[in-house]
């Protein structure tokens, strides 16, 4: 045994400290030789894309950077960079956004009240907040619910008495269901319930906002669509749109999931039909072939008309998208909810629909987004949304020849929109996230 | 639910729309107390809002005479923007009193569509631009150029006749707006951008170097605009009708913007007297007020000054007057009297 200790000249009784990796297999080397020069192929394909990223940006950074904010007009523009930067250089001449900028955002709005859509707009974040994130406090929801009426009424003012009698309408299916269930029993109370209300808005709500309004004129200044523009009319359709359409093709796909004949029939028939025809082919019904119903003389308004098509349009997309998360479920899912007893309406609202909905949510966000951007095809009938008045404005002679500084700008705000709106359903989806845990 | 509130808006609107139609038209604006104006969404020197909302042109002010006309307020206009598509629809089903937007009178137009032209307040016609270092004196040297063209125009046909009937060859490349076409004739995508006249002096004018194109002296097509009203109101016809001719003929007499308060108290001149009122019932007659025209002068000017102050040569368009010129002056404005 000492033979063998004997032999060993040198045996090590401590750790060695660590040293440090070869340069070459560290830090940013490596992942620079790892994912950009692993190979001959790739090293020539990375030196091409920086060649390529390099050109664009020497191309656009200066124009962009070193664009004129100062000037009055396109030829004003001009001669300011003349000045500055000698003849011929190709810089932005992003003046047009600042000399535009009130009419880009908010159209023909009266501009000592545009205090009233940026009020309206908050009061959305506010309304909406709650509901997009459940760690605020429940009781906000009651405000998200009048929301809706504060916009209406802040956006296009008038008497404060139309909008309050619309939403007293809502209170009658309330009242129909606490008292009038022993008197007209289950299926007399939901047809009342429906029918009270809509019989109500047509022909009770008008007099009673104008008797009222006579006796109590609180309002403020009544402002018409027309004078409705840019983003402003952009969000307005666009929020409109989701808002509406999500409850709508909720419904949608229940209805074509339903045995009852009738209802399985129409919701198969309106979501074919309305997504079976481009969106601009219903604008264009909205905007002129109704006019051919309608008696002429009649204003029914264009915005109106248009907030409706746009609507019925999504429902019918977020329809189907809602099916596919219904079908997705296993079978024993709607069976578990009839073992516990529960009836329709309890099994949709507890098991079925959450559970659909969150598969449904890469989809129903995707829409919303299409949505939201598809408003810019309001330019084809007229109406002046931020594609429409960068026209407008090239029309004038003061700005008659830019053309990418308008369309930039356009894009980039459409596109911080549609981001977050991505961003929050990659959010959602990981709240949501069950499995895999 | 939704469906419900939109039928029964129809319904509302049908019962409401029993009382409207008894109406005339000058009735039903006047009650209205504000003239809707079927307006371009933006065409340069003709109508577009300036950086208030205001809207501002040479069409825009003749929207502004006939309210200025019929209301006696040149600002009681509501100006409703109209596609090419849209502007016809808008007009026959009553969405607009009348459609002043650069509109070329046609037969098919005057006829089929049941529209009545109230005279013609721009002569224009298709023209062609080339960039002055292509040597291009003619159109007749266009033989195989590629041409920029707005697809679904009327200039769309007019070019295709002119080459065919010249014997000569084109490559179109269809564009959809007259931005887009700058970009691409800038661009160098097409040798020659046709459109009317008046669109291309608009479009040079806005060029970084102006005098590197030229405007061809060929224009290959009529393109008379006007304004436009609804066959079946006569009396609203001859209103928008004679609103025009008062214009030009007020620029014939020498009546402007500055001078008719005066010449309104009465002159020797028995035409001018009886345009503004100091002598017979021509207003009268109309159904509107006898010095209507006073109110019309006074607030948009003459036919001269507008379009000296919106398309003139001083102005950045910088159209000259041409066959837009007085008959006196070689043009072809001609009112008939006022009598």
């Amino acid at each position: 045994m000492a033979d063998i200790n004997a032999s060993r000249a040198f045996v090590r009784k401590e750790m060695l400290p660590e040293k440090t990796p070869p340069v070459a297999e560290a830090g940013a080397l490596k992942w620079l030789r790892e994912n950009l020069f692993s190979s001959v192929l790739n090293t020539i394909l990375t030196i091409l894309s920086v060649f390529v990223i390099y050109w664009i940006l020497s191309h656009v950074t200066g124009w962009v950077v070193f664009g004129i904010w100062d000037a009055g007009s396109l030829s004003e523009c001009r001669e300011l960079r003349d000045a500055r930067y000698g003849e011929g250089v190709s810089v932005a001449c992003w003046s047009v956004l600042t000399d535009r900028w009130d009419q880009l955002m908010f159209g023909f709005y009266p501009s000592e009240l545009y205090w009233r859509p940026i009020l309206a707009l908050l009061v959305f974040f506010v309304a909406i907040a709650p509901v997009l994130f459940d760690s605020l406090p429940r009781k906000m929801l009651l405000f998200s619910l009048a929301a809706p009426f504060i916009c209406y009424w802040l956006l296009w003012g008038g008497m404060i008495w139309g909008p309050l009698a619309v939403a007293a309408g809502f209170a009658l299916p309330v009242l129909v269901s606490r008292f009038g269930a022993g008197l007209l029993g289950p299926l007399g109370t939901t047809v009342a319930a429906v029918i009270l209300p809509v019989l109500y808005w047509l022909f009770a709500a008008g007099p009673i906002a104008g008797a009222l309004g006579s006796v109590l004129p609180i309002g403020i200044t009544f402002i018409e669509s027309n004078d409705f523009g840019g983003f402003m009319l952009a969000f307005i359709i666009g929020i409109t749109g989701i808002l509406l359409s999500l409850p709508l093709g909720v419904l949608l796909a229940l209805g074509r999931q339903s045995d009852l004949f009738i209802i399985n029939k129409f919701c198969v028939f309106f979501i074919e039909v309305i997504r079976g025809v481009p969106l601009i082919v219903w604008l264009f019904t909205a905007s002129i072939l109704l006019n051919y119903f309608l008696p002429p003389g009649t204003n029914f308004d264009l915005m109106l008309r248009v907030i409706i098509m746009v609507t019925l349009f999504a429902s019918a997309y977020i329809a189907e998208v809602v099916r596919g998360g219904l079908a997705a479920l296993p079978r024993g899912q709607y069976e578990g909810a009839d073992s516990l007893g529960l009836d329709y309406a309890q099994s949709m609202r507890l098991i079925i629909l959450p559970q659909a909905l969150k598969i449904s949510i890469p989809g129903i966000v995707n829409t919303f987004i299409g949505l939201f951007k598809d408003t810019t095809l309001v330019v084809f009938i007229g109406l002046l949304d931020p594609i429409g008045l960068s026209n407008a404005i090239r029309a004038t002679t003061d700005w008659n020849g830019i053309y990418w500084e308008l369309f930039i700008f356009i894009g980039l705000c459409f596109f911080v929109c549609c981001y977050s709106m991505s961003k929050y359903s990659q959010y959602l989806e990981r709240k949501l996230r069950r499995d895999h845990r | 639910m939704k469906k419900s509130v939109f039928f029964g808006t129809l319904a509302v609107a049908a019962m409401a729309s029993g009382a409207v139609s008894a109406q005339s038209m000058l009735e039903q604006v006047q009650a209205r107390g504000e003239l809707l104006c079927g307006s371009n969404t933006g065409l340069v020197g003709f109508g577009a809002p300036d950086a208030n909302g205001e809207w501002q042109g040479f069409d825009v002010a003749m929207c502004r005479a006939v309210a200025a006309a019929v209301l006696g307020d040149p600002n009681a206009v509501e100006f409703i923007p109209l596609t090419t598509t849209t502007r016809f629809t808008a007009l026959a089903s009553g969405e607009v009193d009348v459609l002043i937007r650069n509109t070329t009178w046609t037969f098919s137009r005057d006829v089929d569509l049941a529209f009545e032209f109230g005279g013609i307040n721009y002569y224009d016609g298709q023209g062609f631009m080339v960039p002055r270092e292509l040597g291009v004196s003619s159109a007749m040297e266009l033989d195989g150029a590629t041409v920029c063209i707005q697809t679904g125009t009327t200039t769309e046909l007019n070019l295709a006749d002119f080459f065919s009937s010249n014997n000569m060859s084109y490559e179109p490349v269809p564009i959809e707006t007259n931005a887009e076409a700058q970009q691409q004739y800038l661009a160098g995508a097409c040798d020659v951008y046709t459109t009317d006249t008046s669109g291309l002096a608009a479009t040079r004018a806005s060029f970084e170097d102006p005098g590197a194109h030229v405007i061809l002296p060929e224009v290959v097509s009529k393109e008379p605009l006007g304004p436009v009203v609804r066959h079946g109101d006569n009396q609203w016809g001859d209103i928008v009708r004679w609103t025009l001719n008062g214009l030009i003929s007020a620029e014939e007499l020498g009546i402007t913007s500055a001078n008719v308060a005066e010449l309104a108290a009465g002159t020797d001149v028995p035409e001018i007297n009886r345009m503004l009122g100091s002598e017979g019932e021509l207003g009268a007659m109309l159904g509107l007020e006898n010095d209507w025209l006073v109110t019309v002068i006074s607030s948009v000017g003459n036919y001269g000054e507008i379009f000296a102050q919106n398309i003139g040569e001083d102005t950045p368009v910088g159209l000259a007057r041409g066959l837009n010129a007085q008959w006196t002056d070689g043009g072809l404005l001609y009112s008939p009297p006022f009598r």
